[in-house]
């Protein structure tokens, strides 16, 4: 619609790199915190991912049965709808797919409504969630994941836009519909791929 | 970039009032045609396009109410960024601006419920719209606030928050404090310097309220955690954190 903004020209710094999608800049090596809640204490003693709903078997593991699973990594982007994005960075975990697989999806079972320890929610098309695309983590560039960042454990599914890796992940229900989740509800969208720019509703 | 289907359109926005009340920030007034009403807390974003089509946008929380004929924005700006430094250092009134808003339907208050809203620096943008709105609807008594920056001089809203009976906090010194006037800036001299500390938000806790905390990152952690020590319930408290993000 609009042309060009009198007198802006962008920063050579921010328009660098061409593996941005569209409307994100390079944070480099920062790593910018958003929630919209208070930071939990998580008590690892009591913590444990649920995964239920539509599944054969629901299933729930301890801190300790989770890392015994077979460890996952992810390398790559992860692109936050406030516009930052943060390259070649890290995780370790295990691949959502170990979960899902233990607990075995039904037919029916199209989306998932992801719960944190806070009450957070966020919804995901069950797609979104399989064939390597997304992990529970709970390192970050090898180091014990961050309060501040979801840590001891959060989800990651760096393909969409932040807020659907949920921080403090408690629980995966797996659904027959779409539920909009926290900010979903909140006029967000309900995918978020960051390629198509699905930042709000309608988008 | 596809423009939205359905959802909040771009528009564009005619920048009417350029000023710079406190060093190292913008307050821009923009008349924007055709906008949706917003609630206090809520926030725009702005979109650049340079000549070759490259495009940057940032979110920005308003400072002004749904009544006011205008949008208000108070821009931070950030040395290494690339938006706020175009606001900050470029633009004049007539300029056209592409805005999008309001977007957020969380950290909003709508005046109905009693509120205490806590903001560090630039945070306490967000809650001067909620302060205007406690004020327009004619329930002040509804609303307190808590205003923090390292000095007077660099607290955004600073005359008007103190006009209002903001409890202000400052972490660096008090340079500039006698300027201001308000019920509670004797509070504000005799306040030590330094950070948000538990005895500033004691004071404001009235019971049955919805906390909001805007600010930096480590503002934000500071204020909210100080909040659920003195009893707050975590689901009674709203944050809203900004990063450097340019």
């Amino acid at each position: 619609m609009a042309g060009p903004t009198r007198g802006f020209t962008g920063s050579a710094r921010h328009r660098r790199n061409s593996r941005l999608p569209p409307g994100q800049y390079d944070v480099g090596s920062a790593y910018p915190v958003l929630t919209a809640e208070v930071t939990p204490d998580v008590d690892l003693s009591e913590w444990k991912l649920t995964v239920d709903g539509l599944v054969a078997e629901a299933t729930s593991w301890s801190w300790e049965e989770i890392r015994a699973l077979p460890g996952s990594e992810f390398h790559g982007d992860i692109h936050c709808v406030t516009t930052w994005s943060k390259l070649d960075t890290s995780f370790g975990g295990v691949s959502v797919d170990t979960l899902l697989d233990a607990a075995r999806p039904s037919a029916e079972a199209t989306h998932v409504l992801v719960s944190s320890t806070t009450g957070y929610t966020t919804n995901l098309p069950l797609a979104d969630l399989r064939g390597g695309q997304a992990w529970v983590v709970w390192t970050h560039e090898g180091q014990p994941l961050p309060r501040e960042h979801g840590g001891p454990v959060r989800l990651l599914v760096p393909h969409l836009y932040f807020w659907k890796s949920a921080k403090w992940v408690s629980r995966m229900t797996l659904l027959d519909h779409d539920e909009p989740g926290f900010w979903e509800q909140n006029g967000y969208h309900d995918r978020g791929d960051p390629w198509k720019e699905q930042r709000y509703q309608g988008d | 970039m596809t423009e939205p289907r359905s959802g909040i359109p771009w528009r564009d926005a005619t920048v009417r009032h350029v000023s710079h009340p406190v060093p190292r920030a913008v307050q821009l007034r923009l008349e924007v045609p055709d906008r949706p009403e917003h609630l206090p807390g809520q926030h725009y974003v702005v979109r650049l396009t340079a000549e070759d089509g490259y495009r940057a946008s940032r979110s920005y929380s308003l400072a002004s109410t749904a009544a006011d004929p205008l949008v208000e924005l108070f821009v931070e700006r950030l040395d290494d960024g690339e938006v706020s430094p175009y606001l900050a250092d470029e633009v004049r009134t007539g300029d056209h601006l592409e805005v999008r808003g309001p977007i957020g339907r969380w950290f909003t208050w709508s005046g109905e419920t009693p509120a205490l809203a806590v903001g560090g620096g630039t945070g306490v943008v967000p809650l001067v719209a909620m302060l205007r709105h406690s004020i327009e609807i004619g329930r002040p008594d509804l609303l307190r606030v808590a205003a923090f920056a390292g000095s007077p001089e660099e607290l955004p809203y600073a005359g008007e928050l103190s006009a209002a009976g903001a409890l202000l906090g400052f972490s660096r010194d008090r340079r500039g404090l006698e300027a201001l006037a308000g019920p509670r800036l004797s509070a504000a001299r005799d306040r030590p310097t330094g950070r948000v500390r538990g005895e500033d938000l004691e004071a404001l806790l009235a019971g049955g309220q919805t906390a909001y905390v805007c600010g930096s990152a480590g503002f934000a952690e500071s204020a909210s955690s100080l909040l659920v020590t003195l009893g707050v319930a975590p689901e009674q408290i709203r944050v809203e954190r900004f990063g450097p993000t340019g």
